[in-house]
């Protein structure tokens, strides 16, 4: 490619200025258009029941004036960035600076987690937000099962959280069950689920398979909450009974693990205590997924996801993959949820709508489906930045939804990690996600 | 019998509306190959500019029902349009040769974005309007039990008439609907052909959202309100509406949203109240299951 005379560069660059101006302006248009009702004018059930509205031209003005400049923004960075080629193959170096970083850092990740309560045995909360990463990091995980895996898009994956959560709570609060016997009972029920909703959508492929498991979520939760004779409705099941130490309670009294070990009792001891079961119940997901991977039935699930024509022309058994990766990511997905009914205490439906789903799946594709260490740094940043944002809560689905719209648009195969298949022919090729966009990855 | 045919009305008028949103489904599926997931949720928006309009209309003093019924409807129509188009130039034309499940994890986020947004800029609780239609027919009486059907169930049935004649003239007749069914067939064929693939798929969109907000306007006059999250039901029984009548194909969809209406007020008449969504979304999975072409549609030949 030659490079551009200086005149060409000048008048491009006057009619470029003209263009920027003229598509700012059309956006600005539009942007008043579809704001014109919904920002400007505000409406309110009165007092006396009846609709009222008032005007908020001042709202529309500057959101307008935000599209207007930030049209101009965007085509500018575009124009800036625009014509860099991109590299399509990662070169050795910096392949090899990568594979030194990404062995590096899942141990550091590791010991960074496992020092959390020790460094912060003062701060609940901090403790609390780890929990609560560590939940969604393990629900990602067993997600990624089924979505990184074998490439099935599941959008119910919290029917089987909740499936998980209510065995626990129904199982201990009216058998008096303990967890340590409940919690493979979930897994196995909730495997169950799985591999109920694995049978009859074993043909659907796809988008429709999306849909499908996004109706049978849905089901479920509308089934929790009209049976109310068994799981309470929408009051939930509350006095679920908290987790203990192998049989011996986490209680100030006698017989509890404090007074055993012989140090004074504080409540804290609990909150620690849910936080290494969770890291385990993860480092177990985790452990087995990548145990898995390496067996013949993981080498299906990355087939199938590369391509299920070819996988069944090869003799690979389409139907018992599929469901053992159902069964797989549910049993996790089971676990985490007797865990998170264990430290909540107090279950209900509202805990298991859609956009929880939507939220484990977001925390998988930005991960980069399929890669273990870019869905826990994936959960790391979302869940951390909801509770960096807890504030503007308002505004999480607003700010959720655009990220994942621009995420698809900049960065489809995820901004962390990559989807790198175990098996290769000769050597191992680290691809980047430009190519992988092509499917040539 | 009587209770049967006033669940009938009922449910005919309640389909026309998810077959109103299902055309929305299926022309996109048909010319994108993608789920317009947030096509629920411009339903929505339609029924909320439905009612802001309304609101103005009436406090500037207009009292001529007519009138601000057409006023309503085209200026909802025109704005709920352009939602659609600009969903469809932010959230999908970019991605459309990105890999197989980008369209649709961008049009989740799409949902989320509108659904927030409403939230954010109305409020989230559910907008109640008095009814603007009123009176209606008693059609015939027996024991006690008067069978009714009322104006309001007559103007959604109706419009909904009117508008799939002018859709099916659009769609047969002219250009327009050619150009969709080229690039229904083969986007590459009717680009070489001199198609605007880009222009045609727009117009897809904006046509789809136009219909989406015909049928929010008739939610907002039959159910007399509207909430933010109204779209996201709605939207699934939509789609299953789609899916049942053969998705791609728009007759179907019209079927399939008149079955899936009349299936859940029958339901709701017979069964119980509570496990409607759970019957509409078991229709969905049994569909899919022992009919995935639908009744209408034509099979999906697997291509490697």
């Amino acid at each position: 490619m030659t490079t551009p005379t200086p005149e060409l560069t000048q008048a491009s660059r006057a009619s470029g200025v003209a263009f920027i101006f003229k598509k700012a302006l059309i956006s600005a248009f539009v942007a008043l258009v579809l704001f014109s009702l919904m920002i400007g004018i505000r409406t309110e059930a009165g007092p006396t029941g009846e609709l009222i509205y008032w005007t908020r031209f001042d709202d529309l003005a500057t959101m307008v004036a935000i599209v207007f400049g930030g049209s101009i923004v965007v085509e500018l960075l575009r124009q800036w960035w625009g014509p860099i080629a991109t590299v399509a193959i990662v070169p050795p170096s910096v392949q090899t600076a990568f594979g030194v970083a990404r062995r590096a850092i899942p141990p550091l990740l590791l010991i960074c987690t496992v020092l959390v309560p020790v460094i912060f045995y003062d701060q609940r909360y901090v403790i609390d937000t780890g929990i609560q990463v560590l939940t969604y990091v393990m629900l990602g995980w067993g997600l990624n099962v089924v979505v990184g895996l074998a490439g099935l898009l599941d959008l119910g994956y919290v029917a089987f959280y909740a499936v998980g959560a209510y065995s626990y709570a129904l199982l201990s609060t009216n058998f008096g069950l303990t967890f340590w016997i409940c919690l493979p009972l979930a897994g196995i029920l909730a495997a169950l689920w799985g591999v109920l909703l694995g049978f009859p959508v074993l043909r659907l492929r796809g988008d429709y398979l999306a849909i499908v498991t996004l109706a049978f979520g849905e089901i479920i939760r509308l089934v929790i909450i009209n049976w109310q004779s068994l799981t309470g409705g929408p009051n939930g099941v509350s006095g679920i009974p908290r987790p203990s130490f192998f049989g011996i309670p986490l209680t100030p009294g006698d017989d509890g693990l404090a007074a055993k070990l012989g140090i004074e009792f504080s409540p804290t001891q609990r909150i620690v205590f849910l936080f290494y079961l969770i890291l385990a119940l993860a480092l177990l997901t985790n452990w087995v997924t990548i145990r898995l991977r390496r067996l013949p039935i993981g080498r299906a699930w990355e087939a199938l996801r590369e391509d299920e024509v070819a996988c069944r022309a090869l003799g690979i058994n389409t139907t018992t993959t599929k469901l053992t990766a159902f069964a797989t990511g549910a049993m996790f997905g089971g676990f985490a949820g007797a865990f998170f009914a264990t430290r909540q205490g107090f279950i209900s439906p509202e805990s298991f709508t859609f956009q929880e789903s939507a939220l484990v799946l977001a925390i998988v594709v930005l991960g980069g489906m399929g890669s273990q260490l870019g869905v826990a740094l994936a959960a790391l940043t979302l869940i951390g930045g909801f509770e960096l944002f807890r504030g503007f809560d308002q505004y999480r689905m607003l700010v959720f939804g655009m990220a994942m719209v621009l995420l698809m648009i900049w960065r489809p195969r995820g901004l962390i990690g990559h989807r790198a298949p175990t098996v290769f022919l000769k050597h191992s090729q680290a691809i980047s996600s430009e190519l992988a966009r092509e499917g040539r990855g | 019998m009587d209770y049967f045919a006033q669940q009938l009305i009922n449910g005919i008028v309640l389909g026309s509306i998810y077959g109103l949103i299902a055309i929305g489904y299926t022309m996109v599926y048909g010319i994108v190959g993608m789920i317009n997931f947030a096509h629920g949720d411009i339903f929505m928006i339609g029924g909320f500019i439905a009612l802001i309009t309304f609101l103005i209309l009436v406090s500037i003093g207009l009292t001529a029902v007519p009138v601000i019924l057409l006023i309503v409807l085209l200026v909802s129509m025109a704005i709920t349009a352009l939602y659609g188009w600009t969903v469809e130039r932010i959230a999908y034309r970019p991605l459309r040769h990105s890999f197989r499940l980008a369209p649709m994890l961008s049009a989740i986020g799409m949902s989320f974005v509108l659904i927030n947004y409403s939230q954010i800029t109305q409020g989230a609780r559910v907008k109640p309007v008095p009814p603007i239609i009123t009176g209606g027919y008693s059609l015939f009486n027996s024991d006690g039990f008067v069978v009714r059907l009322s104006n309001v169930q007559i103007v959604v049935v109706i419009a909904t008439i009117v508008l799939l004649a002018i859709f099916t003239w659009l769609v047969s007749r002219t250009r327009l609907g050619r150009d969709m069914r080229a690039c229904e067939q083969d986007q590459t064929m009717a680009a070489l052909l001199g198609v605007d693939v880009d222009r045609t798929i727009s117009m897809t969109f904006l046509i789809g959202a136009a219909l989406a907000a015909v049928a929010g306007m008739m939610y907002l006059l039959y159910y007399g309100l509207v909430d933010f999250f109204m779209g996201f039901v709605a939207g699934i029984k939509a789609f299953t509406a789609a899916v049942l009548g053969g998705i791609g194909s728009l007759p179907g969809a019209m079927l399939g949203g008149l079955l899936i209406g009349l299936i859940e007020t029958m339901w709701s008449a017979y069964f119980s109240v509570e496990y409607k969504d759970v019957a509409a979304f078991s229709i969905l999975i049994v569909v899919l299951i022992f009919l995935p072409t639908g009744l209408l549609g034509r099979p999906e030949v697997e291509k490697v």
